[in-house]
């Protein structure tokens, strides 16, 4: 399941209601993305910070969509789910989460990581930092396009 | 007639979360010649386009995808998302 939306989620309850009902699931992963803290040094300033992410309505669905079918494609999944949020966003608000159900935690385990790892540089988010009044906008990782191409296949 | 949405710093840049254009080009580097004529704003955003995606109709295309009437094209930075 893909939801992209404005308002804050309750991981317990999206935990509980992906696997609601059903006795073969042995593996529940999950990960929970959290806008952090960037001031610089660490300074605790939470009030003067914001994260403002912004995203293309249609085409993140799209996408999140095709990311949420190759991992079901490439792992045994029993259930999958993407919430991923978007406007300003506040140091330890929830951003993103993701969860996947399988028999078995390996699976469960790297489905996640893939989902992340597929999202961060293929569904289109961007994020706006502000700090202390100064916006700018978040560059791209090389590290990010990197665990993004080690699921690529040999053969694709 | 091509719609052209613009996000992140490429929107903040242009000034404009997107603009409606009447063109004659049938691929997208064509397009993006025209856009960079528009403006100055739009020279400088659009100047180093390997600095940027490109998506037509919502699919990820690189610069010598073709474009039709009716498509919607969008230029954005690298995605920052997760």
């Amino acid at each position: 399941m893909i939801r992209v939306q404005a308002e804050d989620f309750n991981l317990g309850q999206e935990i509980a209601a992906l696997h609601e009902g059903r006795r073969d699931v042995g593996a529940l992963a999950s990960f929970l993305g959290l806008v952090r803290d960037m001031a610089p040094n660490g300074a605790d300033r939470p009030q003067d910070q914001a994260m403002t992410l912004e995203h293309y309505p249609g085409m993140t669905e799209k996408m999140l969509a095709e990311i949420d079918a190759e991992a079901h494609r490439r792992w045994p999944l029993q259930a999958s789910l993407i919430i991923h949020r978007y406007g300003r966003l506040l140091p330890g608000d929830q951003i993103v989460l993701v969860a996947c159900a399988s028999p078995h935690r390996q699976a469960a385990f790297e489905a996640c990581e893939f989902l992340m790892d597929w999202l961060k540089t293929k569904a289109p988010f961007w994020k706006l930092e502000e700090i202390a009044g100064q916006g700018h906008w978040v560059d791209a990782r090389e590290s990010d396009e990197t665990a993004a191409r080690r699921w690529n296949k040999a053969d694709a | 007639m091509i719609q052209v949405l613009y996000f992140a710093w490429v929107r903040s840049g242009i000034g404009l979360d997107q603009e409606t254009i009447e063109t004659e080009a049938t691929s997208l580097g064509a397009l993006v010649e025209e856009l960079r004529a528009r403006s100055d704003k739009h020279s400088q955003t659009l100047a180093d386009l390997s600095k940027l995606r490109l998506a037509v109709n919502q699919t990820f295309v690189d610069l010598d995808a073709s474009i039709a009437p009716g498509d919607e094209v969008a230029i954005f930075p690298p995605m920052t998302g997760g």
